[in-house]
């Protein structure tokens, strides 16, 4: 097949991210809800757990990444679906558009409505969980690392289950083993931070997965979304 | 434009419809025919490329511009909004999205979110996207469907003015209604023959 198309590519990631943010601004309620979840998981670990600073403080990284994990996991599940089921991803196809930017500027514009939040929230998360004070901007600096990773290996999930009925459990399945590096980094870079250790290979190693991710990951969703639609 | 040979498609090791001879040039019209489930939509899936063919060649050389069963409208924007992006999508700053949605009718729905359209206001927002691409062929995947008695002398309409300015489209149709047009092709989409299943 050869579809020759004028357009010339990377034309459609404009116009994309700026229909994502539109869209997720018209559904404010969806974006908050990964964020709640978040907040009352980590809030849920002082009353169920203890609420000694000393003791908290020991497993307070691994709360916050965890929730993370959790409420990205949450909020990927639609990442795809709206776009399958109302044919948006088809309309993509025929364009002539490249998927993988097309995949690229979804998941940036996703990164800003919902991983950037987490970013942002984690100092008073921190706080909540007793974190001292030298962890935190190590912990931001992982969530900002981290988040973007989570969004785009997620993705390819979100894009490989898009067909498959009940898609969401299955991602979850899919994708928490891949999560496992960025978490052991994370936390690792974190608790080194917190003991006075020096934790720039944990970050640098966090660097280079959202290096991997944002160059290969796009090209995994673009195959699977070809896949979506035989 | 478009040229297929000897095109078909296995699903579960039989072939949806018999090869499929076709060729596509400047103003042509071609009208799928067949009964449900006998594989209109299968092809034009096909032509359009959201699916390779197990057998056959297919050679596509311009743009396609695609509108299937399900209509790629956002509910949460309105109408207007929604041709919008089509037109920011399709790379198009010259064309005017007030003015397709007005040729499709739909000047009094603009700002109606796309969600509490009608059915068939919904098929006329996704046909005025037609209007908005730059791409010469258009396959319409039973673009009749909803439309009401205005809806279809509309398409009508519009399905002329594009194939007289050189364009082309192949849609599909199940039904009575063919395009009112002058010079349209039909092809029957028949059924595999039967025997090399299992």
């Amino acid at each position: 097949m050869n579809a020759t198309v004028t357009t010339p590519p990377g034309k459609a990631i404009g116009p994309i991210f700026r229909r994502d943010l539109k869209l997720a601004f018209r559904r404010r309620s969806e974006i908050l809800q990964p964020l709640i979840f978040l907040c009352v998981v980590v809030s849920l670990f002082p009353l169920g757990v203890s609420p000694a600073p000393e003791r908290l403080a020991t497993m307070a990284q691994g709360v916050i990444w965890i929730a993370a994990l959790l409420a990205t996991v949450l909020s990927l599940d639609t990442f795809f679906r709206d776009d399958w089921e109302d044919g948006s991803i088809e309309q993509w196809a025929v364009s002539g558009h490249s998927l993988a930017l097309i995949a690229v500027a979804r998941a940036a514009a996703h990164w800003l409505v919902a991983g950037l939040p987490i970013v942002l929230l984690s100092p008073l998360l921190a706080t909540w969980m007793q974190l001292p004070g030298e962890g935190v901007p190590v912990l931001a600096a992982t969530l900002a690392l981290g988040t973007p990773v989570l969004a785009l290996v997620g993705a390819i999930g979100s894009a490989l289950t898009v067909g498959a009925r009940r898609g969401g459990q299955l991602l979850s399945l899919l994708v928490f083993p891949l999560y496992v590096p960025v978490l052991i980094m994370a936390t690792g870079a974190t608790g080194a931070a917190v003991d006075g250790l020096p934790y720039n290979g944990q970050l640098g190693l966090m660097a280079a997965m959202l290096v991997a991710a944002v160059t290969l990951a796009p090209f995994a969703i673009a195959a699977a979304l070809r896949l979506s639609l035989e | 434009m478009l040229q297929a040979s000897r095109l078909t498609l296995e699903r579960h090791f039989h072939p949806v419809f018999a090869p499929v001879d076709l060729v596509v040039g400047r103003g042509d019209l071609w009208v799928l025919t067949g009964a449900n489930g006998s594989g209109k939509t299968t092809l034009l899936r096909l032509l359009a490329g959201l699916v390779t063919p197990s057998e056959g060649q297919l050679a596509r050389s311009v743009a396609a511009a695609w509108v299937g069963h399900r209509l790629a409208l956002k509910d949460d924007l309105d109408v207007l909004e929604n041709l919008q992006l089509a037109r920011d999508f399709a790379g198009r700053t010259d064309a005017d999205p007030l003015d397709a949605a007005r040729k499709a009718g739909l000047e009094m729905a603009l700002d109606q979110p796309a969600g509490t359209l009608s059915a068939g206001q919904r098929k006329r927002c996704a046909l005025a996207r037609l209007l908005l691409s730059p791409a010469p062929l258009w396959l319409l995947d039973e673009p009749y469907a909803n439309l009401d008695r205005d809806g279809v002398t509309l398409l009508d309409g519009l399905l002329a003015d594009h194939v007289g300015a050189g364009g082309a489209c192949v849609m599909s149709t199940h039904g009575d209604l063919k395009p009112a047009i002058d010079g349209y092709r039909e092809l029957a989409i028949l059924p595999a023959p039967p025997g090399d299943h299992w």
